[in-house]
């Protein structure tokens, strides 16, 4: 948050980069696999950061945003054949659309009617893909077929099916969009969405439009939960309705909670913790979902701000 | 000179009550005008309507020779009508640096240049004695130093008229003094409307006093017509006339 330290922060960040990169040579195949899908899912958690954490917006709608990206660039290439770049452009498309007319819409409220309203408009676009099954596919969702997922270049062409080329292009995604939540966050506007979360009316006061400030961040935010939506889609080559039901907006909210809110790396954190949690227990019994239970009111017990939250507060004022 | 700020019957009712009433009230460019009144006279009400925190009922506000009676409170700051709150409302998880910061970064033309915030903020903290707790949490910093933050971020919108709603409220007899000072120096640049419960304060500072009773203007003049004034007397201490 504040001006000190921008090379102990960037240099945090490359390095996580750099693990992430390296792990991608150590880790056995199924470690990987889950590893770039914990990446795509880091993305939605910190483009939920970006309005959760930073502007204070607890929105229960966030599955349409990401779900916007999945059917968005789904849709282009099952439907309309479009190749790999134009479909994720689509997919990004599709998420700033809709993120400006319900932030437009949704924003006339605030605190537990914003949750209702956002809430409310992702069950409607629920709703929306069931009803529409013959393009959409309904509840059985579709697979989007192995050929149509290659980058081409000219002569030479990426198969986005390929383990590695996959993780490289999750790790990507990631990459750049945690780079650009650190610029943000420490940027001028960075600055403004913290003192709007903190007291709205003190900062109108000091001669900022905080609708149009916050209207721009349901924007970011939806552009980032979108681009995981379209990654996924792209990179795991499966389109469902599950992914806009409710449970999609709730658990990037808990991937938040449990990383830290408002802190850059915490989406990361959060969601790695998560999966491995529920993929250790349920390797030892079926009621694992009892143990994410239990976990989950530990960390609410014991570190209330999350793990990154808490230790930024207690040893690492600095951490961004 | 034309007056930079004028109401015409401006009024406020709350339900059945008009905390403002039909006020007529005109401000000179350059002038340190204190509003004084009872409590619940309807001082705070009216710096509110004309920071545009709330809007008024009927009336009319002129700043600068503009109608700005609908304007949101933003863009009201934007012109140059900052306001520091009664109630001390600093961020407090924010530095004071950062506090600083908000309001100079926005009245910065130059949006790109790094330079010109650090100078800018280190500047205004510099004014009101701060400087050397500018990257403290403002929730930490002394009640004092708190309403200094708050002044330190009105100045550093370099506004044209500075509203300060009751600022030496809980604040030492020694930081009083060093208040006064500081407001003495504001009102070189900016036109001052004080309001303010601290007599000495106000028999210090203000070229001229508005008395506020019951919604409405009941007296206006310098300190010592204010001082003589029988009626004033009668609001204040409800003796018989």
């Amino acid at each position: 948050m504040s001006e000190a330290s921008p090379a102990k922060a960037y240099g945090l960040h490359l390095g996580a980069i750099a693990l992430l990169f390296v792990l991608s040579f150590l880790l056995p195949e199924y470690y990987h696999g889950l590893l770039a899908r914990i990446m795509v899912l880091a993305v939605f958690a910190m483009g939920y950061n970006m309005l959760f954490g930073y502007v204070g917006l607890l929105s229960l709608g966030h599955a349409m945003f990401f779900a916007a990206g999945l059917y968005g660039a789904g849709l282009a290439v099952i439907q309309l054949g479009w190749s790999v770049p134009a479909a994720f452009a689509a997919g990004l498309g599709c998420g700033v659309v809709l993120s400006l007319v319900i932030g437009l819409l949704a924003l006339r409220t605030s605190g537990v009617a914003f949750m209702i309203v956002t809430m409310m408009f992702a069950q409607v676009f629920y709703l929306i893909i069931l009803y529409f099954s013959s393009w959409t596919g309904g509840d059985q969702g579709m697979v989007v077929p192995q050929p149509a997922r290659v980058l081409a270049f000219g002569a030479t062409s990426l198969d986005l099916t390929n383990p590695t080329v996959r993780y490289m292009s999750a790790l990507g995604l990631f990459s750049l969009v945690l780079l650009i939540t650190l610029a943000l966050v420490r940027s001028r506007y960075g600055r403004v969405l913290v003192a709007i979360r903190e007291n709205e009316e003190r900062t109108k006061m000091l001669g900022y439009d905080t609708f149009s400030n916050k209207l721009a961040a349901v924007v970011i935010s939806g552009i980032v939960c979108a681009a995981s939506g379209a990654a996924y889609a792209l990179l795991f080559g499966y389109v469902g309705s599950s992914f806009a039901s409710v449970q999609y907006s709730i658990l990037p909210l808990l991937w938040v909670l449990l990383g830290g809110a408002a802190t850059t790396l915490g989406p990361l954190i959060g969601t790695l913790f998560m999966y491995y949690v529920i993929d250790i227990t349920s390797g030892y019994t079926s009621a694992y979902l009892l143990i994410v239970g239990i976990a989950l009111i530990l960390l609410v017990l014991f570190l209330p701000k999350g793990i990154l939250g808490s230790m930024r507060q207690r040893w690492l004022g600095w951490l961004p | 000179m034309t007056p930079l700020l004028t109401t015409k019957g401006l009024s406020r009712n709350f339900g059945g009550l008009r905390a403002v009433d039909s006020v007529d009230f005109t401000l000179m460019p350059g002038e340190i005008r204190a509003v004084i009144g009872p409590n619940g006279a309807g001082k705070t009400t009216f710096a509110s309507l004309v920071s545009g925190r709330i809007q008024p009922s009927s009336g009319m506000i002129v700043f600068d020779g503009a109608d700005i009676t609908g304007l949101p409170a933003y863009v009201r700051v934007r012109q140059g009508i900052a306001y520091t709150f009664q109630i001390t409302s600093v961020f407090a998880n924010l530095t004071a640096y950062d506090n600083v910061a908000l309001p100079v970064q926005r009245t910065l033309s130059d949006g790109r240049s790094k330079g010109a915030v650090q100078a800018g903020v280190m500047a205004a903290l510099e004014r009101t004695g701060l400087a050397d707790r500018a990257h403290m949490p403002a929730g930490q910093l002394s009640y004092g130093h708190q309403r200094l933050l708050e002044v330190a971020m009105g100045l550093a919108l370099k506004p044209r008229l500075l509203i300060l709603d009751e600022p030496t409220q809980g604040l030492a007899d020694s930081e009083i003094d060093n208040f006064i000072t500081l407001v003495r120096e504001i009102a070189a640049s900016a036109t001052v409307l004080l309001i303010e419960h601290n007599m000495p304060v106000v028999m210090q500072l203000a070229d001229r006093i508005t008395v506020f009773n019951a919604g409405k203007i009941l007296a206006e003049g310098t300190p010592e017509a204010i001082r003589e004034n029988a009626a004033v007397q009668q609001a204040y201490l409800g003796t018989a006339p």
